[in-house]
C-alpha cells in the first residue's frame, strides 16, 4: 500500500511554531484537589495532562509527562529528571507519564525536527533540555509567588528544597502539595529566561550517579507494559503474511485451505499483504503458516533488486565521472588537492543491509469506531504523531481523533518511527469493525523488515610532499533513506539524504579541500534509519580508510587524528582520554589494536579496539572496547555508562555479524538463525569514560555505535597488515582478506 | 478444544485451548501473564523463557499439553514480592533498557544459580547464551548475576 501523507508532513512541517520562543506560553497545570469543598477526601487527586508538562498533587505527587517514546535510551526518567530539577522537586514523589500524541503541545523542539512529535537521532534530551527546564521553572515561580502572598513575605527572601518552600527568615516551611491547595495559576503563567535557570554547578538532580531509571523495576517483575501485552475488551486476533517488499500485492492466495484451519475466522488479501483473523494468537500463527501466495510484483520497483548482481552497477556508479551527485560537505577545492599531490590514495568499501532485530515484534491494536471516524491505537512507537497523521487520513478524519496510547518499546533503534504495524491493525480494525490486535511472526517482521541500506564508498586522499593531508573526497553510492522514511524533507533538499549522509562530512579533521558526495541507488528498498544512521558505515569507511592513508604518510594512527584535530579541543580530549585508558601506544603479542573517531549530532566520541584473529577460520575475537565520549551536560551518568555500552554491543554486531541479501526484492533472513546476532559468549569486556563538559546535552543513544567497525578494521590491519573494507568483517571475509 | 490442567505461580489452573498450543500463548493471551515475551516462535532467542518444574524452557516452543499436570513459573512467579536476589540485583546494577528480554533473561539466571550457587564467568555465558539482548546489556547481566550469587 502506498501512503500518501496527507495534512502534513514526515518531519519538517508537522509544526514549525518555535517551542524555545513559545516557551512563555507552556502551560502546566495543578491539580487542585482536597480543597475541602463538599466534603471531597484531602489528597485524592486527578492529574491533568491536558497541554500539561507537569502536575502536582495535595499529596506532592508529581505527574510529569514524558513526550518521546521510551525505548530502553532512558528517556522515562531523564526528561522529567531535568524538569524536576528547575521545579526543585523531591525526586522520589516524581512520577513519569506518556505525553499523548500531540506535536503542538509536545513536539520536539530541536532544529532536526523542528516541533515534530518524534523520538529519533538521539536528540530528545537535546531537544528538549531548555523547554523542561522552563516548565519546571516556571511551575516553581507559581509555587514561590503563591507562597509568598499568603505570607506575605517578598518572594526573593523564599528558598526551594525537595518539594519544599523555606522562608528561612520567619523559620516557615511548607510543602508544594500544601501550597496547590490555595494556588491559582495565572491566566498568563509568569514568563521565565533562561538566564533565570540553575547553573550547571547548581545542579542537584542532573547529573546523580545515584538516580536509577523509573522504568528500571517495572522491568525486572514483568509488569512493564510493551504494545504486545495491550488486551481491550472484545478484540479478535490478526497477523498478516507481509507484502516481500514495497508494491508487491497479493494475486493467488489459498484462502479455503487457510479458513479450515482451527479458529482462523478470516483471510483478507490486501494491498500490504494477506491478513489472517482468528480468536486466538495461536490461530492466526497457524494460518499464516497454512498459507500459500503467489505475489504480483509488476507494481514492485524491488522485484528486479539481487543484492549481489547489483553490486557491479553500485561500483560503476562509485567510479564514474558523470553521474548525478549531490554535495553533502564541501571545503576548498578538491580536485585541485588531489591533482597537486604528492602522493594520492584511493580505496573502495561496503556495507551490507542490516536489520533492526528489535526484540519486541511489530504490533499494535487498533479499534476503530462504528462509524470509522476515530480510532484508538495501542503501540510502542517512535513517531505516534505521524502514525496519528498518516490514520486519520485513512480514516478521512482530523489527527484529533485518532488517539495513540503510548506503551513501553520492546526495542526501536529506528524501526519504530514508521508506523506500519498501527496502520495495518487500523485498516483491519475499520474492515471487521472490531478491536484488532495484530501481531507479527518473527519472520514477518523480517520480511517487512525497513534495513539500514547496502552502501558503497569510494574514497580518495592526496598528501603533499611533507605527508600533509590535503584532499579529502568520499562518495557514497546508496539508496536515499529520506526518500522513503522522510519525503518531505528529502523533496525541500533538492534530492539530498540527510539520513543516509550523516558523517560524511569532516567537521573535526583540518583538511584544505573535502569533497563529500551522494550519488542515488534506486532500488525500491524500504532502507530506514538504523541506530547511527548514515554516520554508521560513512564513519566506517572514512575512519578506516584514514588509517590507510595514515600508513600511506608514515604516520601512527593516533598522532595522525591529533595532529588533524588541533584547534578542536573537545574532539581532541576525547581521543587523547580513550588512547589513555587503552593504553594505546603499548604492543601486546598477537594482538591489534585500532582507533577510530567519531562525532555525531554534536556528541564527540573516540574508541579503541584489542582484537585477536583466529587464522585459520577468519573469524574477529574483539577482547577489549574502549570508548571516551563528550556529550555535553550529562543528565544520568549511569546511563550514559549503559547507552554506550549497549552502542558498542550494536556496532559490534553490525561490524562482525549482520547482513542479509536481497534476492527478487526479497530480505533472505527469516529468523535469528539466518540472521544472527550478537550474543554474549562474544562480548568483549567494555570500558566506557565520560568526558562531560557545560555545553548542551548533545545525545547519547548512538554515538557509541559508530567508531567500532572502523576501529576494528584498523585493529586488523595492525594485527594482519590486511585492509578490511566490507563490513560486516565476516570470517569468510577477513579469511579472503588475509589470502589476497 | 481440550481441558488442560498445570499449576502456575503455585495455583492450579485449567485452560480449555487446543492442545498443540505453544505454553507461550496460553500464558500471555489466555492467562494475561504477559511478563513472558515473544521474541522468535522458534527458541532463539530466549525471551519467552519460564520454568517447568525448576527446569528453563522456551515457552514457544512447549504445546499446553506437556505442560499438563507440571508446576509453570512466570516472571511473575518467581518471588511473590518481586525482590528474588536476581531481581534486586537486576535494579542494583540497573541491567534493563527496552527491557523486553530481561524477564526471560532473569529466569533463565534463575534457574543457574538454583542449582550453580556461585557460578564462574564463564559457566554464566555459557548458561545464558541463548538468550538475546539486542540492547546489548550482556555486561550488566553478569555483573546482576554475579552480585546476586555474592548477596543471596
Amino acid at each position: 500500500m502506498t501512503i500518501q501523507i496527507k495534512n502534513g508532513s514526515v518531519d519538517t512541517d508537522i509544526s514549525r511554531r518555535g517551542f524555545v520562543a513559545g516557551a512563555a506560553g507552556l502551560t502546566f497545570a495543578f491539580t487542585l484537589g482536597g480543597l475541602g469543598r463538599g466534603g471531597e477526601a484531602l489528597g485524592v487527586t486527578q492529574p491533568t495532562k491536558f497541554n500539561a508538562f507537569v502536575s502536582i498533587g495535595a499529596d506532592n505527587a508529581i505527574t510529569i509527562m514524558c513526550p518521546a517514546a521510551e525505548m530502553g535510551q532512558g528517556v522515562y526518567t531523564s526528561l522529567p529528571l531535568i524538569l524536576a530539577e528547575e521545579l526543585d522537586a523531591d525526586w522520589s514523589k516524581v512520577k513519569t507519564e506518556f505525553a499523548p500524541a500531540n506535536p503542538k503541545v509536545y513536539g520536539n523542539p530541536h532544529h532536526l525536527f523542528n516541533g515534530a512529535q518524534i523520538t529519533a537521532a538521539s536528540v530528545s534530551v537535546p531537544g528538549y533540555f531548555t523547554p523542561l527546564r522552563l516548565a519546571g521553572a516556571q511551575a516553581r515561580k507559581v509555587l514561590l509567588d503563591a507562597a509568598a502572598e499568603k505570607w506575605k513575605v517578598p518572594v526573593s527572601e523564599l528558598t526551594t528544597d525537595k518539594s519544599m518552600i523555606v522562608h528561612k527568615k520567619s523559620g516557615r516551611k511548607i510543602s508544594y502539595g500544601e501550597v496547590v491547595t490555595f494556588a491559582k495559576v495565572p491566566a498568563e503563567p509568569p514568563k521565565i529566561a533562561e538566564a533565570d535557570l540553575k547553573k550547571p554547578s547548581q545542579f542537584k538532580l542532573i547529573g546523580r550517579k545515584d538516580i536509577g531509571r523509573k522504568d528500571v523495576p517495572l522491568k525486572v517483575n514483568g509488569t512493564a507494559q510493551y504494545g504486545i501485552d495491550v488486551q481491550v475488551p472484545g478484540m479478535v486476533y490478526a497477523s498478516v503474511l507481509e507484502s516481500p517488499m514495497e508494491g508487491a500485492k497479493p494475486k493467488d492466495v489459498n484462502v479455503a485451505d487457510v479458513m479450515k484451519v482451527k479458529g482462523v475466522s478470516k483471510v483478507i488479501p490486501l494491498p500490504f499483504g494477506v491478513a489472517v483473523f482468528g480468536d486466538t494468537v495461536e490461530a492466526t500463527r497457524n494460518g499464516i503458516a497454512a498459507l500459500k501466495v503467489t505475489w504480483d510484483t509488476s507494481g514492485a520497483a524491488a522485484a528486479a533488486f539481487d543484492s549481489e548482481k547489483a553490486k557491479a552497477d553500485y561500483a560503476a556508479k562509485g567510479q564514474d565521472p558523470n553521474v548525478e551527485t549531490k554535495v553533502e560537505y564541501q571545503v576548498g577545492d578538491v580536485k585541485a588537492g588531489l591533482s597537486g599531490a604528492a602522493k594520492t590514495v584511493q580505496a573502495a568499501y561496503w556495507s551490507e543491509h542490516t536489520y533492526h532485530a528489535q526484540m519486541e515484534p511489530m504490533n499494535a491494536v487498533a479499534q476503530v469506531s462504528e462509524d470509522g471516524t476515530s480510532a484508538d491505537i495501542w503501540t510502542g512507537t517512535q513517531f505516534g504523531a505521524l502514525a496519528g497523521l498518516i490514520i486519520a487520513g485513512i480514516l478521512k478524519t482530523t489527527p484529533d481523533k485518532i488517539r495513540i496510547h503510548q506503551q513501553f518499546l520492546g526495542g526501536g533503534y529506528g524501526r519504530r518511527i514508521w508506523p506500519d504495524a498501527a496502520i495495518q491493525a487500523t485498516v483491519l480494525s475499520n474492515i471487521i469493525k472490531k478491536p484488532v490486535k495484530l501481531i507479527l511472526t518473527r519472520e514477518e517482521d523480517m520480511a517487512a523488515a525497513r534495513p539500514r541500506p547496502m552502501t558503497h564508498h569510494v574514497l580518495k586522499a592526496g598528501l603533499d610532499a611533507k605527508g600533509n593531508l590535503v584532499g579529502w573526497h568520499h562518495r557514497l553510492v546508496s539508496e536515499n533513506v529520506d526518500a522513503v522514511a522522510s519525503p518531505p524533507r528529502f523533496k525541500a533538499s533538492g534530492g539530498k539524504d540527510y539520513i543516509g549522509s550523516r558523517g560524511l562530512d569532516q567537521a573535526y579533521y583540518a583538511i584544505p579541500n573535502v569533497l563529500a558526495e551522494y550519488t542515488r541507488e534506486q532500488r525500491g528498498m524500504r532502507v530506514h534509519a538504523w541506530r547511527g544512521i548514515g554516520s554508521g558505515y560513512n564513519k566506517f569507511a572514512a575512519e578506516a580508510f584514514l588509517d590507510e592513508v595514515a600508513a600511506a604518510a608514515g604516520k601512527d594512527p593516533l598522532a595522525w587524528r591529533l595532529e588533524l584535530t588541533k584547534g578542536k579541543p573537545r574532539a581532541q580530549a576525547v581521543i587523547k582520554a580513550v588512547a589513555e585508558m587503552s593504553n594505546f601506544g603499548k604492543k601486546r603479542p598477537g594482538r591489534g589494536m585500532g582507533i577510530a573517531f567519531s562525532d555525531y549530532h554534536d556528541s564527540l566520541s573516540a574508541g579503541v579496539v584489542e582484537v585477536s584473529l583466529d587464522a585459520k577460520t577468519g573469524k574477529i575475537k574483539v577482547h577489549n572496547f574502549w570508548i571516551a565520549v563528550d556529550p555535553g551536560i550529562v543528565i544520568q551518568p549511569d546511563n550514559v555508562h549503559a547507552q554506550l555500552e549497549s552502542a558498542v554491543v550494536y556496532g559490534l554486531s553490525a561490524a562482525l555479524i549482520e547482513q542479509f541479501a536481497v534476492k527478487d526484492g526479497a530480505v533472505q533472513a527469516t529468523n535469528f538463525d539466518s540472521y544472527p546476532v550478537l550474543r554474549m559468549s562474544d562480548m568483549p569486556e567494555i570500558h566506557t569514560k565520560i568526558i562531560a563538559t557545560d555545553n548542551p546535552p548533545s545525545g547519547m543513544g548512538e554515538i557509541g555505535v559508530v567508531t567500532v567497525a572502523p576501529a576494528i578494521a584498523n585493529a586488523v590491519f595492525q594485527l594482519t597488515g590486511k585492509r578490511l573494507r566490507h563490513v560486516p568483517m565476516t570470517a569468510e571475509r577477513v579469511q579472503a582478506a588475509l589470502k589476497a | 478444544m481440550v481441558a488442560t490442567t498445570f499449576t502456575i505461580n503455585g495455583k492450579p489452573t485449567t485452560v480449555d485451548v487446543e492442545p498443540d498450543t505453544p505454553l507461550l500463548w496460553v500464558v500471555r493471551e489466555h492467562l494475561k501473564l504477559t511478563g513472558t515475551k515473544f521474541g522468535c516462535g522458534s527458541g532463539l532467542c530466549g525471551a519467552c523463557t519460564v520454568h517447568i518444574d525448576g527446569k528453563p524452557m522456551r515457552a514457544c516452543q512447549i504445546s499446553v499439553s506437556k505442560a499438563a499436570g507440571r508446576k509453570v513459573t512466570t516472571i511473575e512467579g518467581l518471588s511473590p514480592t518481586g525482590t528474588h536476589p536476581l531481581q534486586k540485583a537486576w535494579v542494583t546494577e540497573q541491567v534493563p533498557q527496552c527491557g523486553y528480554c530481561q524477564s526471560g533473561q532473569i529466569m533463565q539466571a534463575a534457574a543457574l544459580l538454583a542449582t550453580n550457587k556461585k557460578p564462574t564467568r564463564e559457566q554464566i555465558v555459557a548458561h545464558m547464551d541463548g538468550n538475546i539482548c539486542r540492547c546489548g546489556t550482556y555486561p550488566r547481566i553478569v555483573r546482576a548475576i554475579q552480585r546476586a550469587a555474592r548477596e543471596a
